[in-house]
């Protein structure tokens, strides 16, 4: 065995290591131990990342003695490995912009809570990503849950702890889904090792066997991601908890937390159940039609928005709906888009939510629209990256947003029944994101003959602007060449199949 | 279906309160009855388990009397998954009723929509 393959399991140890070991520490320390941590780890990732790009093919690392049916594994691939990495870099990036902010809404001395529980939420992402074992990905689920409600809440005020309220209902009634989801998927499978129920799965569809059980096990979990993950008719939470929490909250909720449960059941659909029998299930085409009605409703309500952040916030609701919508084409080349949108929508969102804090910053703290006239002037950086950030979002080519808009254009184009409504609503909800976004870059771009906010140096600002330019440099990057990054995933995928 | 329902009726009453459960949590204003939910549908989680990995006649997957064969206990593992549940679910209620007593605090009341709705006149 090579020495890499025990990167996956090292970072996640690592991860939960930090957390216990900074709770002991002061604020700075804490700071140093997870900033140092979340090098590593991208490190870490990074290196089993070329390590399966070389041998091609995924490996399977077993957790103490016991094997197969028994014991524990992680399972490492190319696409797990790429998404862990892009995990980390985003985590990193959207942690270094907001630190200003969370000195600023945290009170002195606890702070360091505050990294205790993104090192907790790391592992759990990680896991979630690399485990190979349904009741550990479920236990991480829960983790996962209750750091990012530590996440929302940590900025006291009433707003927040009603936010992590209801974020915490909602994600307790999708939790609860998934564990009996998952405890059916046992009783009929005999199994909780990802690839033992599928070899038992295939041969209870090929036996036409407990049909309407299995239907309702994988109903059950694909629901309880759903509601997690805050798909259109169950993002009621979402608003208030990206809204009012503290920056970087908002934008590792928007970009990590959802995703994780979102590649959770992309493993369910490929590594638990099978492609094949996931898509005659018919449950896909639910996901389609809520997808697309998440599409047009989360830019409605964006567009109604008053309040910068909420509009951003909304903005989720229609890109969560976009990833949908690519599992409900059924094809290989919809999921792939769907894991692209992954990718660039995390890179997106967070930058969204780290630049609009710049500009409001010079808008007396104010996120209504009127008083962000003429913001970008006052603070350079942040307007354009915040222009950057929406010309990806509305699909505008050199920048990410265009390339998954390409992807599931392409998507469905292949899928003849779908294709009609699937082209029609990318189109409608290309349109109205360029309508909200563009209003925000307009109004920011709006000079203002006197205001009376005082504008930011670059001097003043370092690390922000430093992560402001990483992030449009990322979302470039991914824009221009997408194409490695594509085929990156196309491999991943087919390894696990 | 039937005769089914009837000779697996512990499978069923799980379910039953599962859904007793989830509709609480999902419905309730009250905050405290929507904890007592999220324990029920918990529970009844842990009942179904229960149920699946009984054997009749077989006792508990302890080892007494050093009887060693596989045939004398129950199958251990949904046990097992039980107990981690246990544990995930104490500490979800306890985080949920801490936040309980933080609203409580501030808004003297347990009713989430009177809380938002005193949160909207705050206008925050």
């Amino acid at each position: 065995m090579d020495f890499v393959q025990n990167f996956p399991c090292f970072s996640i140890i690592l991860c939960l290591f930090a957390g216990i070991i900074s709770s002991g520490f002061k604020d700075k320390a804490a700071l140093r131990i997870n900033t140092g941590l979340l090098v590593i780890v991208t490190f870490l990732n990074g290196a089993t990342l070329l390590y399966t790009l070389e041998t091609g093919e995924s490996f399977v690392y077993v957790m103490g003695k016991f094997p197969a049916p028994w014991g524990n594994e992680i399972r490492a691939g190319v696409l797990e490995a790429l998404t862990a990495l892009f995990f980390c870099v985003i985590m990193l990036l959207s942690l270094l912009g907001g630190r200003h902010k969370l000195l600023e809404e945290v009170e002195a001395g606890k702070t360091y809570l505050y990294y205790v529980l993104t090192d907790l939420l790391l592992s759990s992402l990680l896991a979630l990503v690399y485990t190979n074992d349904m009741f550990t990905a479920y236990v991480f689920v829960e983790i996962n849950t209750i750091s990012a409600c530590g996440l929302i809440m940590i900025r006291q005020n009433g707003r927040t702890i009603e936010a992590a309220v209801r974020y915490m209902i909602m994600s307790l009634l999708g939790s609860g889904l998934l564990l009996l989801g998952l405890c059916m998927l046992y009783d009929l499978t005999g199994h909780l090792l990802m690839s033992n129920i599928r070899q038992s799965v295939a041969q209870i569809a090929a036996n036409d066997a407990y049909v309407i059980p299995l239907i309702v096990s994988i109903v059950l979990m694909s629901v309880g991601i759903c509601i997690k993950s805050a798909l259109f008719p169950f993002h009621a939470w979402l608003p208030d908890a990206y809204g009012y929490s503290t920056v970087s909250s908002a934008a590792i909720l928007s970009s990590l937390v959802s995703k994780g449960y979102i590649f959770l059941l992309i493993k369910i659909i490929y590594r638990v159940i099978g492609f094949d029998i996931y898509h005659d299930t018919r449950i896909i085409d639910v996901l389609f039609v809520f997808g697309l009605m998440g599409m047009v409703f989360g830019s409605l309500s964006a567009i109604k928005e008053n309040d910068v952040r909420r509009m951003i916030a909304y903005s989720s609701v229609a890109q969560i709906g976009y990833i949908y919508m690519g599992f409900g084409m059924g094809t290989e080349a919809g999921m792939t888009a769907s894991v692209f949108h992954i990718l660039s929508h995390a890179a997106t969102k967070s930058l969204l939510f780290i630049a609009a804090i710049g500009l409001t910053d010079v808008s007396g703290g104010s996120r209504k629209f009127i008083e962000l006239t003429g913001a970008a002037y006052r603070n350079k950086w942040a307007g354009a990256a915040f222009t950057v950030g929406s010309l990806s979002m509305v699909g505008v080519p050199l920048f990410s947003g265009f390339i998954s808009k390409l992807l599931f254009a392409q998507a469905a184009v292949q899928n003849h029944t779908k294709m009609l409504p699937a082209l029609i609503v990318l189109g409608i909800s290309t349109i109205l994101n360029a309508i909200y976004f563009m209003k925000t870059v307009i109004r920011i771009y709006t000079p203002v003959g006197y205001s009376a906010y005082p504008s930011i140096t670059f001097a003043k600002m370092r690390v922000y602007a430093v992560t402001l330019i990483a992030f449009i440099l990322l979302n470039v990057i991914l824009g221009i060449s997408s194409q490695p990054v594509v085929d990156m995933i196309r491999q991943g995928l087919s390894m696990f199949s | 279906m039937g005769p089914n329902l009837l000779i697996n009726y512990g499978e069923a009453v799980a379910m039953l309160l599962f859904g007793i459960g989830f509709g609480n949590l999902l419905l309730q204003p009250n905050l405290i009855k929507k904890i007592i939910g999220l324990n029920i549908m918990d529970t009844a989680v842990y009942l179904f388990l229960a149920e699946k990995g009984y054997i009749a006649g077989r006792v508990a997957p302890i080892i007494t009397g050093g009887v060693q064969d596989v045939e004398a206990y129950i199958n251990p593992i949904p046990s097992g998954l039980v107990l981690t549940g246990i544990v995930v679910s104490v500490s979800v209620s306890a985080l949920m009723l801490a936040l309980t007593i933080r609203l409580y605090r501030r808004y003297h009341t347990l009713d989430l929509d009177e809380i938002s709705r005193q949160l909207k006149k705050e206008g925050l």
